[in-house]
Formats: C-alpha cells, sequence, structure tokens
C-alpha cells in the first residue's frame, strides 16, 4: 500500500502525459521520461517573490505543477482588503505575515511540497540567498521592487571574453502584474530576452500633481486629498510623521480634503477615494491574478523541463473590452547597465577602496549613492547594517587590487542607493574592473565599456 | 458589514456598489468540478457571488490531487462535489454553497428544468452532445451560460447567450465628450466671456484649454467658410495658430491644447455602433421589452429631436490646467446640459412606458441618468447558439483563419476539440488517454479532424500532424495552470455577465499555451 512511487505517479497523472510523452512543438533540451518529473521534484528550486494576489496563485500553481522546493518572501502583514482575492488567507489570519500564512496553507493541502517563508524586505536578503535558485517569480505590485530583483538575477550573469553571455549563469525570471481586468506576464532570460530594466520604459512613473496646482489651482477631488496629504499635515502636524495605515491619520486627511473641496466649490471627496489616492490603491481582482499567475507558473515549468515551447517574451492580457491577449517580442538593449557585461572600469592596482567608492559614486552611467562592495560573494565593504559597517571599515584603506586577491580582471558589485523620480531606491549594479598594466595578454576589449 | 465592505474594498473600485449588489444576487451552477471548474468558482467564491451550486457525480481519485487544490488526502474516495463545496466555503461563509453529487450529463438528460433557477450556469469539461443541449436549455430559460473547457495545452471559453446589454461598458479609452465644434449657447456665452488676449500673465496661463480650443475653433471656421482644419496641413496651421498665442513658454493650457487640438475635429452625431443600436427592431418597443430597449427607443427619439443628432451631453471634463475658478464654472456648464438632455429622454421614457402599457414610473431616475451619461457606449452583445456555429459557422472566417499564419494553431485546436469529444463518442476514451496504441489513434484523430473539416465546407484542408501530434500526447490531460487560466477567464466573463459592466469577449477564445499566441475566433 505504502509505495510512494506509485502513490506520486498516480497523483502526476495528468502533468505525466506532458512529462513522459515526446513531441513535435516542444523547446530542444526537452527529454521526456520519469527522470524529468524526479528531477523537476529534487532539483528545481524556485523562489516566488511577493505572497500576494500573485504570489499565493504562484505558490498554489508551481506546488501542481511538480515543483517541491519552493521558497517565497514577503514583508507584508495580512489585511481584510487582501481576501476578496489573496485565496490562502481567512479573516481570522488578519495580522499575520503573509509569506508564512501562504507556505503553510499550500504545504497543508499539497503533501510533498516544502515551501521555505521569508518574512522580510528583499533587500534584507544577502545577494547570495538569490544565487540559490533555478528560477524566480516575481508577484509584485511596485517597479522598485521589480527592478531590484532584477538587478540582483542580472547580476549573477557572466559574460565569456567574447561578451557572449554564459549559459550557466543565466537566472530565469518570470514577471506577471495586473491592474483590475489587465494584466502582463512575461519570462525574462538574463543576457538572452530584455531584462526588467531594458524595457522600463513599459512602466511610465506615476503622474504626480505639481505642488503649485495644489497649493493655489485645486480643481479635482484628488488634488484636495493630495493637499491635505502633502501640504496641510506637514504645516499643522510638525514632526509627526504620516502613517497611511493609521484610520486616525486617513480620517483627518479626509476631513482637511473635504474642508478643502467646500471651499472651492469641488465635488467628490470621499473616504473610499482619500485612501485611494493618498495610498495610490490599484484594484486588484482574484480572476486576473489567477490568470496571470498561472501563465507565469506554466513558463516556469517549461523553462524547468522544456516540456513545450516559451513565451517569447511578453504577454498582456486585457479583459476590459471583450478579450484581448497579445505576445510581444521585446529586445534587449544592449547597453543595458543592468543586464550587459557591466561597466567598464580601467584601474590601477594603487587605486585603495575608499577612493574606488569614490570614483564609483562619481561615474555618469551609475551615478549612485551610499555604496556597499562586494567581489564573489565577499564583502569589501558594506554600509549596513553597522556591525558589517564596522568589520569591513578597515579595507577602506587597502589597495582594491589587493582586496581581489590580486585578479587582474573581475566583476564587481555594488548596491547603493539610486535617485528615480524623486525618489530614493536601492540598487544593484555589476562592474568589471580591468587593472592596468598587469595582464597584457588577455586584455579586454574596451570598446563600449567605459 | 463595515468589513464586508472593507472586505471587497479592492474590487468595488472597479465595478462600484451596484456591480457588487449584482454579484450577492446571482446563483451560479457549476457543471464538473475538476480544476478548471473550481478555480473558476474560487474567484468568484471570493468575490463575494450570492450563490453556488456544484454538480459533479465523481468520486475523488489520486490524480485529481495532483492538479486540484480544493481536494487533498482526505477527500479521496468522497463526492469531489462535497469536497470541493466544503473548501469553497471555507473561502468565504457569506456565499451559500450547495453541490448536488450527480452526473451533469445525466441532469442535462433528465431534469432540464432543474437550470431555470439560476443567474448562470459554467458548464466546464463537457463533451459536444451534452454542450449542445444544455445551451438550448439555457437559452429557452434565459439562463447565461459560459463553456470552459481545458486539455493539455489548450482550452476554450465561449459565452452563450442570446442578448446582453450594457449600458456600463466602461471603456478604457474612449473621446471625451466636449462638443467642442459644436458648442449649445450657454458654453458658448462662458467662452465669450473669457478674453484669449488678456494681458494678466496669470489669467491667460490659466484659461482651459477647451475655451480656448471653441473660440480658436469658431476663429478658424470663420476665416474659412465655415469649416474646420480638415487636411494634414491645416491641422499643422491650426497648431501654429494656437503656439501663436503663447505669451510665456511655461503655458500649460495652451501645450494641452494643442495636443488636444485633434478633438475639434471630431466628427459630429452619433457612432456607427450607436447608430446600429438605435436603429435595431428592438428599438420598436411593446410592453414586453426590457428597460434597456425603452430607454434606447427613448434615446432614439431624443436624438432626433431636441438633441439635434447627438446623443445626451456625458457632462463630465478632464481636468486640465485652469484656475479652479474657470474650471468650477466650466464644470457647472458641462453638468447643467447633461442634466437638460436627462430630463428630455425621461420624459420620452415616461411617455413611451405609458404607451406601451407599463407604469411610467417602472424605470429609475437613477438608470436612466446612468442611461444617459453612457449613451455613446452602450454595447449590444449577442451569441449565436453553440449548435448554429457547429452546423454553419461562417465559412469566409473559417477558411480565412485556416490560412493565416497568425490563427493556424488556435483554429487547429478549435477542430481538434471538437475531433477528441467525437474520438470519446467513437471509442469511449480520449485519444492518448492510455500509453500505447499512439499510431492508431494519431491516425485515428486526424481521420476525424478531417472529417470535421470536410462537415464544414473546408474540403481539402487539414491539420499539421505536429499539432495532431500534440493533442495526442495531452491524453486528455487537465494541467493546472492551464486550468487556472481557463477557469480564471470563464469567471471574469462572468462577472462582466452579471455586473452588466464592461464588454464581455465575444466569439469563441482558444488558449494557446504553447507560445501564448491565443485566438479569438469569430464563427
Amino acid at each position: 500500500m505504502a509505495n510512494p512511487d506509485f502513490e506520486s505517479n498516480a497523483r502526476w497523472r495528468d502533468l505525466d502525459k506532458l512529462l513522459l510523452r515526446p513531441g513535435n512543438l516542444v523547446n530542444e533540451n526537452f527529454e521526456p521520461g520519469p527522470q524529468l518529473r524526479s528531477d523537476l521534484q529534487e532539483y528545481a528550486r524556485v523562489l516566488v517573490v511577493g505572497a500576494g494576489g500573485l504570489g499565493c496563485e504562484l505558490l498554489k500553481d508551481f506546488a501542481l505543477s511538480g515543483f517541491r522546493n519552493l521558497e517565497v518572501i514577503d514583508m507584508d502583514r495580512i489585511e481584510v482588503t487582501n481576501l476578496n482575492r489573496q485565496f490562502l488567507f481567512r479573516l481570522q489570519d488578519v495580522g499575520r505575515p503573509k509569506a508564512e500564512v501562504a507556505a503553510q496553507r499550500v504545504m497543508e493541502r499539497v503533501s510533498g511540497v516544502n515551501i521555505v517563508p521569508h518574512f522580510c524586505r528583499i533587500e534584507d536578503k544577502e545577494v547570495e540567498f538569490y544565487n540559490d535558485f533555478n528560477i524566480i517569480a516575481l508577484g509584485l505590485d511596485s517597479i522598485e521592487a521589480r527592478s531590484y530583483i532584477n538587478a540582483v538575477a542580472c547580476s549573477f550573469l557572466e559574460y565569456d571574453s567574447e561578451d557572449n553571455p554564459i549559459q550557466e549563469t543565466m537566472k530565469p525570471m518570470v514577471d506577471g502584474g495586473t491592474e483590475g481586468f489587465k494584466g502582463h506576464a512575461r519570462v525574462i532570460m538574463p543576457g538572452v530576452t530584455p531584462c526588467f530594466e531594458c524595457t522600463i520604459w513599459l512602466f511610465p512613473p506615476q503622474v504626480k500633481f505639481p505642488l503649485c496646482t495644489l497649493a493655489e489651482t485645486p480643481r479635482t477631488a484628488a488634488h484636495c486629498i493630495e493637499y491635505a496629504h502633502l501640504i496641510k499635515w506637514d504645516e499643522v502636524n510638525s514632526g509627526k510623521a504620516f502613517d497611511a495605515d493609521d484610520p486616525e491619520h486617513m480620517q483627518w486627511i479626509y476631513s482637511e480634503a473635504t474642508k478643502r473641496a467646500e471651499l472651492f466649490g469641488i465635488p467628490g471627496v470621499t473616504y473610499s477615494l482619500t485612501q485611494g489616492v493618498v495610498k495610490n490603491i490599484i484594484p486588484a481582482i482574484a480572476s486576473t491574478n489567477a490568470i496571470i499567475s498561472a501563465a507565469c507558473a506554466l513558463e516556469a515549468l517549461k523553462l524547468a523541463t522544456g516540456c513545450s515551447k516559451t513565451l517569447s517574451n511578453y504577454l498582456t492580457y486585457n479583459g476590459l473590452e471583450g478579450l484581448h491577449t497579445k505576445v510581444t517580442e521585446f529586445f534587449k538593449d544592449k547597453d543595458c547597465l543592468v543586464c550587459g557585461p557591466g561597466v567598464l572600469l580601467e584601474l590601477d592596482t594603487s587605486i585603495t577602496l575608499q577612493k574606488f567608492i569614490e570614483l564609483v559614486e562619481e561615474h555618469p552611467k551609475l551615478l549612485l549613492a551610499k555604496a556597499s562592495v562586494t567581489h564573489r560573494g565577499k564583502n569589501l565593504y558594506m554600509q549596513a547594517p553597522p556591525v558589517l559597517e564596522e568589520m569591513t571599515r578597515s579595507n577602506l584603506n587597502l589597495p582594491l587590487y589587493d582586496l581581489m586577491d590580486k585578479t587582474p580582471k573581475d566583476v564587481i558589485h555594488i548596491t547603493g542607493m539610486v535617485s528615480k523620480n524623486d525618489k530614493k531606491t536601492s540598487c544593484l549594479r555589476k562592474l568589471r574592473v580591468v587593472f592596468k598594466g598587469v595582464d597584457v595578454v588577455t586584455e579586454m576589449d574596451t570598446a563600449g565599456g567605459a | 458589514m463595515a468589513e464586508t465592505k472593507t472586505k471587497y474594498d479592492r474590487q468595488i473600485r472597479i465595478w462600484g456598489e451596484q456591480g457588487q449588489t449584482a454579484l450577492e444576487k446571482a446563483s451560479i451552477c457549476l457543471l464538473n468540478c475538476g480544476p478548471t471548474g473550481s478555480e473558476a468558482l474560487k474567484n468568484l467564491v471570493l468575490g463575494g457571488v450570492g450563490s453556488i451550486t456544484i454538480i459533479d457525480g465523481s468520486k475523488v481519485e489520486e490524480g485529481d490531487l495532483g492538479n486540484n487544490f480544493m481536494v487533498d488526502e482526505s477527500s479521496i474516495g468522497q463526492s469531489k462535489a462535497k469536497c470541493v463545496c466544503a473548501f469553497l466555503q471555507e473561502l468565504n461563509d457569506a456565499v451559500k454553497a450547495k453541490f448536488v453529487e450527480e452526473s451533469p450529463e445525466a441532469l442535462i438528460e433528465m431534469n432540464p428544468s432543474f437550470f431555470s433557477q439560476f443567474t448562470l450556469v459554467i458548464a466546464t469539461q463537457l463533451k459536444e452532445p451534452s454542450m449542445l443541449k444544455l445551451d438550448k436549455i439555457c437559452r429557452q430559460a434565459d439562463v447565461m451560460l459560459v463553456v470552459a473547457r481545458s486539455y493539455g495545452l489548450t482550452g476554450l471559453v465561449r459565452i452563450s447567450l442570446k442578448e446582453h446589454t450594457v449600458i456600463e461598458s466602461k471603456p478604457d479609452h474612449f473621446l471625451d465628450d466636449l462638443r467642442l465644434n459644436n458648442p449649445w449657447p450657454e458654453l458658448k456665452r462662458f467662452a465669450e466671456s473669457i478674453d484669449l488676449s488678456t494681458t494678466d500673465p496669470v489669467v491667460h496661463k490659466h484659461i482651459p484649454y477647451v475655451i480656448i480650443l471653441v473660440k480658436m475653433a469658431e476663429e478658424w471656421a470663420n476665416a474659412h467658410n465655415g469649416s474646420l482644419p480638415s487636411t494634414r496641413e491645416e491641422k499643422r496651421e491650426f497648431k501654429d495658430l494656437l503656439k501663436s498665442k503663447k505669451i510665456a513658454l511655461d503655458e500649460d493650457n495652451y501645450k494641452e491644447a494643442i495636443d488636444a487640438s485633434f478633438k475639434i475635429s471630431a466628427s459630429r452625431g452619433i457612432s456607427s455602433n450607436l447608430r446600429k443600436i438605435i436603429d435595431d427592431s428592438s428599438a420598436e418597443v411593446d410592453s414586453a421589452s426590457s428597460d434597456f430597449w425603452v430607454m434606447v427607443a427613448a434615446l432614439k427619439e431624443f436624438i432626433l429631436n431636441e438633441g439635434d443628432g447627438e446623443a445626451p451631453l456625458e457632462g463630465a471634463i478632464p481636468d486640465m490646467t485652469s484656475s479652479t475658478e474657470f474650471y468650477v464654472n466650466l464644470q457647472k456648464i458641462y453638468q447643467a446640459k447633461a442634466e437638460e438632455d436627462f430630463l428630455a429622454v425621461e420624459r420620452r421614457v415616461r411617455d413611451i412606458l405609458k404607451r406601451v402599457g407599463r407604469d411610467p414610473a417602472s424605470i429609475s431616475k437613477g438608470n436612466i441618468k446612468s442611461f444617459c451619461r453612457n449613451a455613446r457606449k452602450l454595447m449590444v452583445c449577442r451569441y449565436r447558439s453553440i449548435e448554429d456555429e457547429f452546423n454553419s459557422p461562417t465559412l469566409s472566417e473559417l477558411q480565412k483563419y485556416l490560412t493565416d499564419e497568425d490563427y493556424s494553431i488556435a483554429v487547429g485546436f478549435y477542430i481538434l476539440l471538437r475531433a477528441v469529444d467525437r474520438f470519446a463518442t467513437n471509442y469511449n476514451r480520449f485519444p492518448g488517454l492510455f500509453d500505447g496504441a499512439v499510431d492508431e489513434d494519431i491516425s485515428r484523430l486526424k481521420t476525424i479532424a478531417v472529417g470535421i473539416l470536410s462537415d464544414l465546407g473546408c474540403n481539402g484542408s487539414t491539420l499539421t500532424d505536429d499539432l495532431i501530434n500534440e493533442m495526442h500526447r495531452f491524453g486528455g490531460a487537465e494541467l493546472h495552470t492551464v486550468a487556472a487560466v481557463i477557469g480564471g477567464i470563464a469567471s471574469q466573463e462572468v462577472i462582466k455577465l452579471i455586473t452588466k459592466q464592461f464588454i464581455p469577449m465575444s466569439g469563441t477564445f482558444i488558449f494557446n499555451a504553447i507560445d501564448h499566441k491565443s485566438q479569438l475566433l469569430g464563427l
């Protein structure tokens, strides 16, 4: 009775049709057979980033697609407004970490699957943490977070001496996003397809109201709300930080916005709109999340097994007016700072880490602040946390060349902060460092570099 | 109650309280609760649909654990309908969840009147003969039907009902109703009260672009025998004229006027879509006509009379650079005109109701107002019966699909999804269900597919061997991810149908999970 092999075979009745049988419309590396399923179960390691509307679906989809080694990372706790779509959560779970509850629920229902939850910010993990996965699935709702994970995944990508990406170092990603009845699913194969940064223009920055409009010529309910939120709050509550999750704060904004609207004869300020504007709420429904996540998980299954062709490389779904789906093949930006070979820096062997950091922070293509430096997973200098800063501070006066064990040329990873649309965000950049006069034989081609 | 509202906040922002109420009143019947059906229902239960009834006669087998999240080890051997129902109930206790342990095929055969109690039926994984019967039953009982099918790396979704009318179609992009080239007296007067050549730079940069365009369009027309810019050259000239009126570089209102200058050439009168609706024979109303068509009849009269060829004014204006005073006044002028138009339509609605022998107050003010606000965006969707489509598809379309590279896989799957059902009728199983006898199954499947094509009048057309092999490889598998996509799409369409908002899909959606080049086939 208790024959585990037999049990799992019966369970994968449907999936096995795809994994065990040969086909013609499949990936060239497809090798059907029972070994493929067991390899998938044993070796494929997937990280799901985000345990929200997409993340809950993704975890379920992966668990029911034969994956067994899953991890999920999310910094949020469950809120009541999640319950209309994040189907792994119940009312009594409100306040608990999403990653933990999601992992537990899926493991309870799908035997054999193991899900490790991480209740923290994505930046809290060492970069190397992300290198442990074969596939990273993104279920996020912010551009900044996507951009960060993308940079991390691309940082593992290495190029050979002819600037061709090395297959073994590619960290594939599937990325989903939804808004109401619309969504997208995409496959990112760093070095081959465009990375998130290559096509960042697909995500135009959020339009902000000019402050003078808010202060002098308000016309809409949203203007009145943003006036209360961005101007009046600081005037009245000097020093007190505004917290969008504090109902009293929100109520205050609402009543100030109402007063202003009455003053100017502007209709339409409601509590619901106030929340929507202040928190920049993106409407979300279960069905779209389910569609987009399943498309992403299916692509991940194809990446892991080759059991069908892959999406190349960007799918949009729009259910607003009828039903429209479209596949667009975007092309990568060969000069991309993130997925390209990296900015090339030619250095003297005498340059200290301190000087190197200054050089990097002033570099016109990089323009980052608070740079921390890593070489092959070794922290050369870390700005934070304080313990690490203290531990690495003494390196600042040492030559970088020595810190890199006298490697004539290699890749260096820099993490720091960049300003984008008046917003500071974490970023990760890859640099190629070459020391002058050390190794003339294999001198790198500097064309197109720094 | 407050908690309920908070729970649904993210979706109420999309379909409003009204849409939510419609959902909460709806009763949905699901046929077969494999992963496709379970996933479809899951999305609706989370959204707070009124009641669900699951029909499935099968017991949970171990194979179901590999593709359906709603069942687990403890479910094996039990009624699938019961297990899925229990899990779904756990998701939302506001939903009334019921199940009937019976095979859908038997119910369709033995108890057709059973279905008339529902708002909508979602039929999943149903084979062709039962599907055709169910379609007839639902049409007769005026119950909406959504068909969903997952099969290997393909699947389909199809809506079937006689007629679906939409007032709030909420399109993403739609030209504002500004009447820049056809201002009514109040708008004209307001425009005249504002001097574009004012020397006060603060006033000058706060004149709303709507006013700038109304005035400049008039100026242009006066200089051009009453006509507006129409050629590319004239449009460029008009933009230059706008540019010449700027007195400072930072005048956003003029920038907006130049960007929106195409709006002065918006054609007058109603769109061809609206023309079709008011000319529809249903607009000749009687006591049996729906509220929608009574309002269309009133709209038609309005357009011919008070409207002077135009639909009622929408009354909303976009945000634009302006002083608060100019903007608020402009808004009031648009709203007043919309209100006037609404009152005229309302009078006509009441008259028509009286004329056909209905209570003149039987359509609420709110509904008429919403109808007027959305008059330019009305939608009427009609669907052929599935039997009609199968017996006499639009041949020209079918032939186009068969020869168009973009459609070849989708139309191939469309034929093959029918072929596997015929195969199952003949051999009592799907092709490739078991390992072995591969070549025989494939050649049988091919013969059936070619037969279907020739029945449809596409003699000589065939499908690629690769695709037929692929269909055989699927062996009737219901993959979880494919089921989640198909179920997800089905539930999204159900929401549009029940809330009567947004535009439901037309034709048959064929999912292509191989490269995601899915298509809608209008046959």
